[in-house]
């Protein structure tokens, strides 16, 4: 006897979840995106125990508990740690054309890392070491991607 | 059987429509740090760390991870768990789990959504199937909606029936600074709201919050250490039903039947900790009513009272403050509801009432609590709290 399911057809049923959100940045997040904003500045929150300088800035240090209410001043320059090139593009998701890179970067004066974008780069030329700058975006919105990405510093400092 | 456990440690944040001033992690913190407070603790006093919430309210997929910053956790052991609007009961039983076991002795319990972040109701489709039930099926409202037809139309309970509880939770929500509604309403406010979906009226559903709420869990090797009184943990249930809806109560073909999971769960409890007479033993209860009608029906399913016997059990003011067994006087989920704290809020509150501090709403001499948490398609737990060590 013939068994039913050698002929049924495997049915697969194409959806896509759509789903608004609206994420708050909170108070330390929002005074961070407004001066990136409104005055091209980076600043990271000090820990007051263990002094520990967070960028992008906690309200909160992990470590100790504590709240982290003091500004400093950070960068703009900074110095990359790490990084990965991009070679296949992901149109969804990528904001820059193949190649590109990821790089973690310790903007001047934090002592943590931040992760952002390099492009107009020598692909030699990268290497943990080097001095980037950031390169702003002409219509800034209070985004992390008001910084279109880091590139090597033209005025090594 | 394993250790004594109670709750040592309470902190619950302000809640609102929309927190503005804190984004997710930020206010998980602000409920760890308002509990580690009150416990007289550092975050080195913590041996774990449970933790709750429905992912697709904020868009967060692994929130243990994601609020390490804040939740306390770093680099100590650290679970999520996720049972939909009883996430914050299954976190407390998670938590109780872990010390009850004996290998942690305080373990933080944390609950927590940003419900003004996401559409509320297009994230909870994503908890049904996505082949038989999304397509013709949204949200929690129609959900609970259907219940309540069914039930009106088995036991002959009305509206107003319902909209007592709606008026009674707010009005006890006055008594209580940590709710999110305070308003005080009269049952033609409620019968005047307009149709969500029949017979559910804006009056009769809970709110959409922003707000967290963390426990602390500890072992009674170690509950001297803590300033206030210990609330002890008697017992926990729980029930799972049907996912796919129709399955539940209300579609079944050999129902109606009252709430089966809160019925089986409450039968479970109730014999380990030796329960006949429910509303003459506790003298509080704080439950999972996330709209008016499950304070009607669901007190059957609890044995308050027998089958239809929910709006008399009501009008003798048996549930209000003052009454034999007073329901919610946190003012419930009808007045604060940030989902994933909400079930969680229930035993912090009965927490607060065992340890005779709940202020304003505190139920003079409570001994025992009963608490509940709804959520899934039609899922209960249950936890039976009490002043005295069990």
């Amino acid at each position: 006897m013939a068994d039913w399911r050698d002929e049924v057809e495997p049915w697969v049923l194409e959806s896509r979840i759509k789903v608004p959100y609206t994420w708050t940045a909170g108070e330390t997040g929002s005074h961070y995106l407004l001066e990136l904003k409104d005055n091209k500045k980076f600043w990271g929150t000090r820990c007051p125990q263990c002094k520990r300088i967070y960028h992008v800035p906690k309200r909160n240090c992990p470590e100790c508990f504590t709240e982290c209410t003091e500004w400093v001043e950070l960068g703009p320059l900074g110095t990359l740690r790490d990084y990965t090139i991009m070679r296949k593009a992901e149109p969804r998701l990528h904001t820059l054309p193949v190649p590109f890179a990821y790089g973690v970067i310790f903007l001047d004066g934090s002592d943590t890392g931040f992760l952002h974008l390099l492009y107009e780069y020598e692909e030699a030329d990268l290497a943990e070491g080097l001095r980037v700058e950031p390169v702003f975006a002409e219509e800034r919105t209070g985004h992390i991607l008001d910084v279109k990405y880091f590139r090597p510093a033209k005025a090594v400092s | 059987m394993g250790k004594k456990v109670a709750v040592t440690g309470v902190g619950i944040t302000k809640q609102s429509s929309v927190r503005h001033d804190v984004n997710g992690v930020e206010i998980i913190n602000e409920a760890v740090r308002a509990a580690l407070e009150d416990a007289d603790m550092n975050r080195a006093d913590i041996d774990a760390v449970v933790i709750g919430n429905m992912d697709h309210f904020e868009g967060i997929n692994y929130v243990e991870a994601w609020s390490i910053d804040g939740n306390g956790g770093l680099m100590k052991p650290t679970m999520k768990v996720t049972t939909g609007g009883c996430t914050g009961s299954t976190v407390a039983m998670a938590a109780y789990y872990h010390v009850a076991s004996g290998l942690f002795n305080k373990v933080l319990a944390i609950g927590w959504e940003k419900n003004s972040e996401s559409d509320t109701t297009g994230a909870i489709t994503t908890a049904f199937d996505a082949i038989w039930d999304r397509p013709v099926f949204a949200g929690a409202v129609a959900g609970l909606a259907v219940e309540a037809a069914l039930y009106m139309h088995e036991t002959g309970a009305t509206e107003e029936d319902a909209a007592y509880v709606a008026v009674r939770d707010r009005k006890h929500a006055l008594n209580n600074p940590f709710a999110h509604l305070h308003i005080n309403l009269t049952i033609k406010d409620i019968m005047d709201s307009p149709y969500l979906s029949w017979p559910v009226k804006m009056g009769d559903m809970c709110p959409r919050t922003d707000g967290a709420c963390a426990l602390i869990f500890s072992s009674e090797d170690v509950v001297d250490d803590f300033p206030m009184p210990p609330a002890w943990v008697v017992a926990v249930a729980n029930r799972h039903m049907y996912t796919y809806t129709a399955d539940a109560d209300f579609g079944s073909i050999d129902g109606p039947y009252w709430m089966t999971s809160l019925e089986a769960a409450s039968k479970d409890i109730y014999s380990r900790v030796g329960i006949s007479d429910p509303l003459n033993q506790f003298d509080m209860a704080e439950l999972y009513l996330p709209y008016s009608f499950a304070g009607v029906k669901w007190m059957e399913a609890l044995g308050f009272t027998g089958r239809g016997g929910g709006p008399e059990l009501l009008r003798s003011g048996a549930t209000d403050m003052g009454g034999k067994c007073p329901v919610n006087p946190s003012g419930g989920v009808l007045s604060s509801n940030p989902i994933g704290a909400t079930a969680l809020l229930r035993v912090a509150d009965a927490a607060l009432q065992m340890q005779a501090r709940a202020g304003a709403r505190q139920v003079p001499d409570a001994k025992l609590a009963l608490c509940t948490g709804f959520g899934g398609c039609y899922w209960s737990d249950m936890l039976i709290l009490s002043k005295d060590k069990p």
